[in-house]
């Protein structure tokens, strides 16, 4: 997954002034210095905080855990921050429209976007609240997931990698090009997570001079290295070529790791992310749910949990897949998906753009499988993971809670469970 | 090193196994500490099983672990923050050489004595504290209570390791007597005057938390400059703990205010009585358990001149607060700063060495940090449209050290004659009839979700759980 160049939100990370009481304890945990503060409030600096949630546990109060769905564009500044007496509300469906976020989700050139439907726009009863998605998103990983290293490179002490690997995985000759490439790293300690991403800082630097920030892609290999027992790692990055609004653009950093050589090295910061992390309990199941580059933690997770099958590591856990793409041609690992049993993975594949046939999304194939779907959300031991363009994430979590109320569940109490007890994942950009 | 090894008697992260004669020397301490818990820690409470928060390892991850445990097998342990080899002193005379990691000679009676000074602080709010579970105005509360009394344990044990892994046979000495002196005994009192004073209800427990554990807060950070390596680490991470504290003071008061704007409003009155009536505590007493506590804390910053306080700083036993933030020469000499002292029946400013007024910067530091607590407190009463707004007294008002002590002082700084102080006394102190109303209102509410009438609940739970989660299980 590219975020850095195909972000239009972010899920801001905000302290509520109204809880806080100022004891300084976040601003000297995080490691990267994302938090400041004045004689009246702390603050996070949108742009410097990577999320990896270090600040979350010390805090006393828990006025550290709020969050915002946000354009990028119009992030809360430091300034604006310091200023509150007590946090913004979130922002409604028709503000968020009106900043352009939901016009994008119909918006041609956004490639994987369009295998998502756009939101069921004006859903909400006059006078009932608005319903917004990003609520129902865990900050906290499931019980059973491992402990995740956050950060142990920066951008002033990045780990040199070396390309070991680099194929485009969509058909050739379509106009969207998506690679996998594997990064080796020695002796050089990077343990990651499936669900965890690392940054790779572009060479050169920008129109202002100044060295480019680390663009930060989703991990696509399992803990124990692509290839088992090696020190490496895969990523799923597509070439960015339009940006959102589809004029012609060449996104640095997607253009540098897509032409990477084997042999070459690449500056690699990270890891990040403690809580889009799979349950390692062998009875929970997992649910996945993405478009586009977000099937790289989907990968992830399913070849962790092949490999544990392999070694008889496994019992009565589900996976199942909904994966929406254009067309089968532009699907990454489309092949390979093809030939894992049935028997281990609920493969669900939606084509928004396939000549002849009726344009299909996720949303579409996972109200097919409600029944399923009803029995998984009664389940404690269900795992959700929602991974693609932002615009996917509202219509999703709105199909799940549909799901639930057709079933007869209490999806207010099951989402909440969900979020409280970390298994309910948005990672959408 | 930043796990800590549980599988030892007491848990820690300093290699204690490699250091046999230390462990045998705090091995002998632990069974003394533990009867010191059962004799005077929180009262009946051997059988409860009680969230709390315990530290697995001192990085982010590791260090706020929640479960329910039995207070007694509290994981009581010996946590240092991780150390920097290279980490060089950064104020006073030795600024620039490399931080110690052993105690030298000539600062080993000024080290012992401001280690000693701390811990005795430690185990005192426990004893001071230890009847306040039998009251508790919810179960969410008695947790907090519970939470903050094994954290200062914990403390007791910093300031103890230190002691006997620096301090030889006289550090022994000194830890035994840790546990020795008692909070208001007459006989064997706890070293600083704050922590004799009873905590007789929640409200004084609120207090104490927000201004008193700032006080500790504030020393944490002076010594955590330290240029002798293994204080500066211990109190970084009690640092950490120190901040929950803060919260359960500060949310405390504010929730009591939030309670007596609500019966306000609804009983449409400012009229103290009719409140008191209705069961909520006044804002005017609210306010007069504000000057009392506020005052009794500031002293605790000791003389407003000190030869002892310009020693402590240029030798780097101790710094400023957020020394390393601050952009002066980190030396002082030929510096001044301001002072008060009374001149023909008024209060007047003067200019002294700095070195000699460093207790003096660390209170105004202090003083700064607690005004602005108050005023969040102050949004409340904003927000529930009442006019009364609380406020700190004037910093020599109500004084028992320094050079202000006894100077007879309106909480607005006017100086009065002895007559109207002790006509007046009963309107900016808490009077007896004050206390005994408050204590009236203390009974047990220990239900799950349910609260005193008296406080309002908080917005939210422990470690996302929700406010009516069972934080105590009662044995």
């Amino acid at each position: 997954m590219e975020t850095a160049e195909a972000v239009t939100t972010l899920k801001q990370h905000l302290i509520d002034p109204e809880i806080c009481i100022r004891c300084n304890t976040c601003e000297a945990t995080c490691p990267v210095g994302a938090i400041t503060h004045d004689d009246r409030n702390y603050v996070i600096k949108a742009d410097v905080c990577n999320g990896c949630l270090d600040c979350i546990s010390p805090c006393p109060t828990g006025s550290i855990d709020n969050w915002r769905t946000m354009p990028v564009v119009r992030a809360y500044s430091i300034e604006e921050q310091l200023t509150w007496d007590e946090l913004p509300p979130e922002l409604t469906n028709e503000q968020l429209e009106a900043f352009g976020v939901a016009e994008e989700a119909e918006g041609e050139g956004t490639g994987a976007a369009a295998a998502a439907a756009p939101s069921p726009a004006g859903l909400a009863e006059p006078g009932a609240q608005a319903f917004r998605s990003a609520q129902y998103g865990a900050h906290v990983p499931p019980w059973s997931a491992a402990h995740a290293y956050t950060n142990l490179h920066t951008p002033r002490n990045p780990v040199l990698a070396t390309v070991a690997g680099n194929f485009n995985c969509t058909e050739e000759g379509f106009d969207s090009e998506t690679h996998h490439i594997v990064l080796d790293f020695g002796a050089q300690p990077l343990p990651v997570l499936e669900g965890q991403s690392i940054g790779i800082i572009p060479p050169g630097e920008d129109a202002l001079g100044r060295a480019h920030q680390p663009r930060q892609y989703s991990i696509a290999s399992p803990r124990n290295g692509e290839r088992p027992g090696y020190n490496n790692l895969s990523l799923t990055v597509k070439r960015v070529t339009v940006d959102h609004q589809g004029q012609p653009v060449r996104g640095i950093a997607s253009n540098y790791v897509c032409d990477l050589k084997v042999g070459d090295k690449v500056k690699v910061v990270g890891p990040f992310g403690g809580s889009f992390l799979m349950p390692n309990h062998p009875k929970s199941h997992i649910v996945m749910i993405c478009t586009g580059t977000g099937s790289a933690p989907m990968r992830a997770m399913t070849e962790w949990r092949r490999r544990l099958r392999n070694s008889g590591k496994f019992e009565s856990g589900k996976l199942m897949l909904f994966f929406g793409a254009r067309t089968p041609q532009e699907l990454p690992y489309f092949g390979p998906l093809q030939k894992l049993p049935k028997d281990f993975i609920d493969i669900n594949l939606a084509f928004s753009r396939n000549p002849g046939q009726p344009k299909r999304y996720v949303q579409d194939l996972m109200r097919e499988r409600s029944a399923d779907l009803a029995a998984l959300l009664k389940d404690g031991l269900s795992h959700f993971y929602v991974c693609g363009l932002k615009s996917m994430e509202e219509g999703v979590v709105l199909t799940l809670r549909d799901v639930a109320t057709e079933a007869g569940l209490d999806w207010d109490a099951i989402g909440s469970a969900m979020k409280a007890e970390g298994r309910l994942h948005l990672e959408t950009y | 090193m930043s796990s800590i090894n549980y599988s030892e008697k007491i848990p820690n992260n300093v290699n204690l196994s490699e250091d046999r004669t230390l462990q045998r020397a705090l091995e002998g301490w632990q069974p003394n500490f533990i009867n010191w818990w059962d004799d005077v820690g929180p009262e009946g409470s051997t059988n409860y099983d009680v969230y709390l928060r315990t530290a697995v390892s001192v990085d982010p991850q590791g260090w706020a672990q929640f479960g329910h445990v039995k207070m007694r097998d509290y994981r009581w342990g010996i946590f240092l923050n991780p150390g920097d080899a290279n980490r060089e002193i950064h104020f006073g005379d030795h600024k620039g050489e490399k931080a110690w990691q052993d105690v030298p000679g000539e600062h080993r009676a000024n080290l012992r004595r401001i280690i000693v000074t701390q811990g005795d602080t430690e185990p005192a709010s426990v004893e001071q504290q230890r009847h306040l579970g039998l009251t508790a105005p919810s179960m969410y509360d008695l947790r907090n209570l519970f939470q903050v009394n094994v954290e200062e344990g914990r403390h007791l044990w910093a300031m103890v390791y230190l002691l006997h892994k620096h301090f030889g046979r006289d550090g022994r000495e000194e830890a035994e007597a840790l546990l020795e002196r008692q909070s208001g005994d007459a006989n064997n009192p706890r070293i600083l005057g704050a922590f004799n004073e009873k905590t007789p209800d929640w409200l004084s427990f609120f207090m104490f938390t927000y201004f008193t554990d700032r006080d500790g807060k504030f020393q944490l950070a002076a010594l955590a400059e330290s240029a002798f390596d293994p204080l500066a680490r211990t109190t970084k991470f009690m640092l950490t703990e120190e901040a929950h504290h803060m919260f359960v003071g500060e949310s405390g008061v504010s929730r009591v205010v939030q309670r007596t704007c609500q019966v306000m409003n609804e009983l449409k009155t400012d009229d103290p009585a009719k409140v008191r009536a209705a069961g909520a505590i006044d804002l005017e007493t609210i306010q007069r358990y504000l000057n009392f506590h506020y005052s009794v804390t500031i002293d605790l910053f000791g003389a407003d001149q000190s030869s002892n306080a310009a020693t402590f700083y240029s030798s780097g036993l101790k710094g400023r607060y957020e020394e390393g933030k601050r952009t002066d020469d980190h030396q002082l000499k030929g510096q001044t700063y301001k002072v008060l002292e009374v001149v023909n029946g008024q209060l007047v400013e003067k200019e002294v060495p700095m070195l000699n007024a460093l207790n003096e910067v660390l209170r105004d530091d202090y003083i700064k940090d607690s005004v602005a607590g108050v005023g969040r407190w102050n949004k409340v009463i904003e927000k529930a449209n009442i006019p009364f707004r609380l406020q700190v007294p004037h910093k020599a008002f109500n004084r028992a050290i320094g050079a202000l002590a006894g100077i007879r002082l309106s909480p607005d700084g006017r100086v009065v004659s002895e007559n109207e102080w002790s006509a007046r006394k009963n309107e900016w102190l808490p009077s007896d009839e004050d206390r005994a109303f408050v204590a009236s209102l203390m009974g047990r509410v220990v239900e799950p979700g349910q609260f005193a009438n008296w406080i309002a609940p908080p917005v939210m739970g422990i470690n996302r759980q929700p406010v009516n989660y069972e934080y105590v299980r009662f044995g």
